[in-house]
């Protein structure tokens, strides 16, 4: 019987469930002497600050954390702006205090109601934001006529400087008033109306560390709105540092070499994957997209044909023209299909079944060996060397530099380009491969699209023997007191495995590219520093017509270099966008990158720079390849 | 068999019910006044609350018609299977406002932490019921009850949910109280637990990390808003005076400046309306509604039964004291609703459960 276990046992407990009792009472006391104080003791101060609910709240924005370069110069740091908050209770007419913010501060009227509206559901104590950004004379304006306008407050917030050259806007990316959506996902639920997000680059992927917690102020006001006391405190802590890898002064030359011309640089270092320049061109003004961005300059922008508000470096895909052909030259030495001796002959043109293929050399290089074929960029030559590969063996070099994939760097929207293969083409077009279109493939022409940072890290890893670092452009983040919270390290994604004799014969070629006369990449070259190099151009339109093209038709120019030859130390990759010749165009602003760095470590002094531009060095052919 | 003995229900507790019942009557008002200035398409909050109250009558009849000596032998399956949620909560639950509480098991959602609260007073009813009458607990006694009550804390501290974890805990350390506990130990815990928190607190957190560890354990705190959340519920409720400012005529309440006021601080806004005099009313009426519960402990022949009955009142004891601890500024802010008074379903259900609980315990106060 399972009630047998309960009967009658003799429980004992009465008087300690009296004490508890008592204990109960005890708390229920309290409790009614606390309501006995606030509802009768303190009654009236409660009722009077109830009256017209005299607390507001006045968030005070965290500075936002700075972005440093790798030697900790500052690339983007805080400046003070003004925004303009309405608080809700104190409008006394919101038609009339509308119809004067939006004349004084030059703003729609129907926005203004529309931000009212939006806040209905939110705590009365929030101000709503109505202007961001406010210029110096709106300020001093509403200074001076704040007793006209009941509910109006003033309120500063950091926002971003930019360093005057090196900030990397690509890279960087811009903030902006947060939207609604991001308003309402779970990782922004501290967020407010109003508060600045990081909207693109590393503003967005680090968002949560530069934020900084914001704080606030309680403050008590009269019934005409102004301050009485503060009633409560909370300081906003400073967002932490983000170290960047990039090195502020490579990037500033960087960007100046590319000028206004479309285009992407980009600069590695070969034993780390660190990148130390990021540049993509034309730029754009992050600061414009802060506040409100007038719809005149969004539309220039968006208009714009060379694309200023995309990141080229990562999701501009080009055809790698020529400069694939180093990766034609490893895979022909790795197969044993060619060796240093190994020679053509170029008339001009290679023919294969009814197609002729043409090179860029219209008379013919004559008899090339490899050497020569990457020197004078000779295009018979690899459409001999690709025929005989196959484009599969092409592909499976090209994927072990793992060009066609995305490098997973730590950035929003990569592109991965594309490596085709026969098993892709049957995949996507369901059709087989044409042996003919293998000769476009070995130089880097056909459905052949790389990244400029797949163009850098295929180089780099040409350099430094083989390994294949993921890209990473942020090396620590720091708080406040400069106590390290996150470090990065290099990431191994893989090794080519190319034999040292394979590379040493390629490095021998690009070395000549640049240096020997006849190479197409002389106006990369540094008296004092070995560069190795390749220049590309890439069709943009089948039919190639020369130099009176209109810009769109134009190709693209590129150029791939490391140095020192060897000892590599930094690798990079210039494509400028219809720059036509990559000897012309593109090899210059490698050749001001890599002048930049070594002048940086020390190895260049710094005048032997000034005559760097533009001007390419003399008896190089800089005509094309 | 489980036919209802004609005594069983003339031994039924119908006053206990019917303070409860008006307790709760009150609630809706008061949701009703809370819940006016919102502006919402669908059932009000006042008739959905309604609706809960009801099933929570229904949950009433349901456990009373069930021998209570039942959860005696299943407390041990019933709390493996609450471990087993609350674990997978973790694993798969679905996140809301910065915390993993609820489990979706298809068609509907649970929250495993409510139900725990009631099964660790059922385990430890249990537990406690086999230990010898004559002694206190001392330390060795309590090991077991210790790693019983500490791995759901632990769990649900996890989610985070500080204000159930500290219920769970609360609810624990009330029905040791009930067994008896030796002196020392609780003077040994205490004296070892109190300096080690304060040095902890004070010396080794760093403010912004006190901010981020009440961040972590409160998610709906945030940084500004929970300091406000008092100030304005403190305004509320000092500016209801001794009269009240008069039902639907709270000002505070009206204009929106409460945080939550149709949950978890329900009773600020009702502070407001009804002042000093609806306050006193309203705690008489839980105040005998706890002393009821000890009363029916006292009273109970069986020892499970009556550390089931003090378990249950401990739950209703401490919601109620956090819940108003909270709103008149003497507690931090914690999630903790005021039982039969806050709006929600999860809240109601709980607390019906407990009440059916302690009505199912008096009832058969006479079998034994």
């Amino acid at each position: 019987m399972r009630e047998q276990r309960f009967v009658r046992e003799a429980l004992k407990a009465g008087p300690r469930l009296f004490r508890l009792s008592l204990g109960v009472t005890a708390v229920f006391f309290v409790l009614l002497m606390r309501l006995w104080y606030l509802q009768i003791v303190k009654a009236e101060d409660y009722q009077n600050l109830s009256e017209n609910n005299r607390l507001r709240l006045v968030p005070v924005a965290a500075p936002r954390g700075t972005i440093l370069d790798r030697n900790g110069k500052p690339m983007i740091w805080n400046r003070p702006s003004f925004s303009v908050a309405v608080f809700r209770q104190d409008v006394k007419n919101k038609d009339l205090l509308f119809g004067q913010l939006a004349g004084y501060l030059d703003l729609e009227r129907a926005e203004l109601y529309e931000k009212w509206d939006q806040s209905r559901g939110r705590a009365k104590y929030y101000p709503i934001i109505v202007a961001s950004g406010i210029t110096q004379d709106q300020l001093e304006f509403l200074e001076e006529n704040r007793l006209n306008l009941p509910g109006v407050d003033i309120q500063m917030k950091p926002v971003r400087e930019y360093a005057e050259s090196g900030s990397a806007v690509h890279l960087a990316g811009y903030i902006g008033e947060i939207s609604e959506q991001d308003l309402a996902k779970e990782e922004f639920r501290k967020y407010n109306p109003g508060d600045y997000v990081g909207k693109d680059g590393l503003e967005r992927v680090w968002e949560h560390d530069l934020h900084g917690e914001d704080g606030g102020r309680q403050i008590e006001v009269d019934a005409r709105g102004r301050v009485l006391r503060t009633v409560a405190e909370n300081t906003p802590a400073i967002g932490n540092s983000v170290m960047l890898t990039i090195d502020r002064d490579i990037q500033a030359r960087a960007e100046k070499a590319l000028g206004e011309k479309a285009g992407a640089a980009v600069a590695l270092d070969v034993n780390t994957g660190e990148v130390l320049a990021f540049a993509s061109s034309p730029a754009f003004n992050p600061a414009l997209f802060t506040g409100r961005i007038p719809h005149k300059v969004w539309d220039a922008y968006m208009e714009d044909v060379r694309h200023p508000l995309i990141n080229k470096v990562l999701s501009g895909q080009y055809p790698p023209g020529s400069t694939f052909k180093i990766v034609t030259a490893l895979a022909g030495l790795e197969e044993g299909l060619i060796n240093e001796q190994t020679s053509v002959h170029c008339n001009g043109s290679y023919t294969l079944g009814n197609r002729t293929y043409h090179c860029w050399q219209k008379r013919g290089h004559g008899t090339v060996n490899l050497k020569m074929a990457l020197k004078q960029s000779c295009d018979v030559y690899f459409y001999h060397l690709a025929d005989r590969l196959g484009v599969d063996r092409i592909a499976a070099y090209a994927r072990k530099y793992r060009l066609g994939m995305k490098t997973g760097i730590q950035l929003e929207h990569e592109k991965p380009g594309l490596i085709p293969s026969t098993e892709w083409k049957e995949l996507k077009y369901r059709q087989k491969w044409i042996r003919g279109e293998t000769i476009s493939v070995g130089i880097g022409q056909g459905y052949v699209l790389t990244t400029p940072l797949q163009l850098a890290s295929m180089m780099a890893s040409v350099a430094n023997g083989g390994t294949v670092y993921r890209p990473f452009v942020v090396r620590k983040v720091v708080d406040q007191d400069g106590k390290v919270l996150k470090e990065f390290r290099p990431e191994v994604l893989g090794v080519a495995g190319i034999s040292p004799r394979s590379l040493a014969l390629v490095k021998e070629g690009l070395q000549a590219v640049v240096n020997e006369p006849g190479g197409t990449g002389g106006a990369s070259r540094i008296a004092e520093v070995k560069v190795g190099g390749k220049t590309g151009t890439s069709q943009v339109v089948k039919l190639r017509t020369g130099k009176g093209n209109p810009y769109q038709f134009r190709d693209h120019a590129l150029f791939v270099a490391f140095a020192p030859v060897d000892k590599p130390e930094i690798a990079v990759a210039v494509v400028v966008e219809h720059g036509e010749h990559g000897g012309s165009t593109a090899a210059p602003v490698a050749g001001a990158i890599l002048r930049a760095y070594f002048e940086g470590k020390g190895v260049i002094k710094k005048q032997v720079a000034r005559q760097e531009r533009f001007s390419s060095a003399a008896g190089t052919d800089t005509g094309g390849d | 068999m489980p036919m209802i003995d004609r005594r069983l229900l003339t031994s039924f507790d119908w006053a206990f019910l019917s303070l409860t019942l008006v307790i709760a009557a009150i609630g809706v008002l008061n949701i009703f006044s809370a819940t006016s200035s919102y502006t919402l398409a669908g059932t009000p909050y006042y008739l959905k609350q309604i609706y809960w109250i009801l099933t929570g009558l229904a949950l009433v009849v349901a456990v009373c018609s069930v021998d209570y000596h039942l959860l005696d032998d299943i407390a041990y399956g019933v709390y493996g299977a609450v471990v087993v949620l609350l674990l997978l909560v973790l694993l798969v639950g679905k996140t809301s406002m910065g915390a993993t509480r609820w489990l979706h098991l298809g068609f509907f959602s649970i929250q495993p932490s409510e139900p725990m609260k009631i099964v660790v007073i059922i385990i430890l009813a249990r537990v406690f019921s086999r230990y010898p009458v004559t002694t206190a607990l001392g330390i060795k006694e309590l090991g077991v009850p210790f790693l019983i009550v500490g791995v759901p804390a632990l769990l649900i501290m996890k989610q985070p949910d500080l204000g159930t974890a500290i219920l769970v805990l609360l609810i624990a350390g009330s029905m040791m109280l009930a067994v008896g506990v030796r002196l020392s130990c609780i003077v040994i815990s205490t004296l070892a637990a109190i300096p080690a928190l304060f040095l902890g607190w004070h010396f080794y957190l760093r403010e912004y990390q006190k901010n981020r560890l009440l961040d972590f354990l409160n998610p709906e705190r945030s940084r500004l808003g929970s300091g406000y959340h008092i100030i304005q519920s403190k305004i509320a409720v000092g500016s209801g005076g001794f009269t009240g400012k008069g039902y639907l005529k709270g000002t505070q309440t009206q204009l929106r400046f409460l945080p939550e006021q149709h949950t978890d601080f329900a009773f600020s806004v009702f502070s407001e309306e009804w002042g000093f005099l609806g306050c006193f009313v309203v705690l008489v009426l839980y105040f005998c509604l706890i002393l009821w519960g000890l009363h029916i402990a006292t009273r109970c022949n069986d020892r499970f039964g009556s550390l089931l009955a003090v378990g249950v009142t401990a739950m209703l004891f401490w919601h109620i004291a956090i819940n108003i601890g909270m709103v008149i500024g003497l507690f931090p802010v914690v999630g903790v609703p005021l039982p039969f008074f806050s709006y929600g379903g999860t809240s109601m259900v709980t607390s019906m459960v407990g009440v059916a609980l302690l009505l199912n315990i008096s009832m058969r106060r006479y079998m034994f």
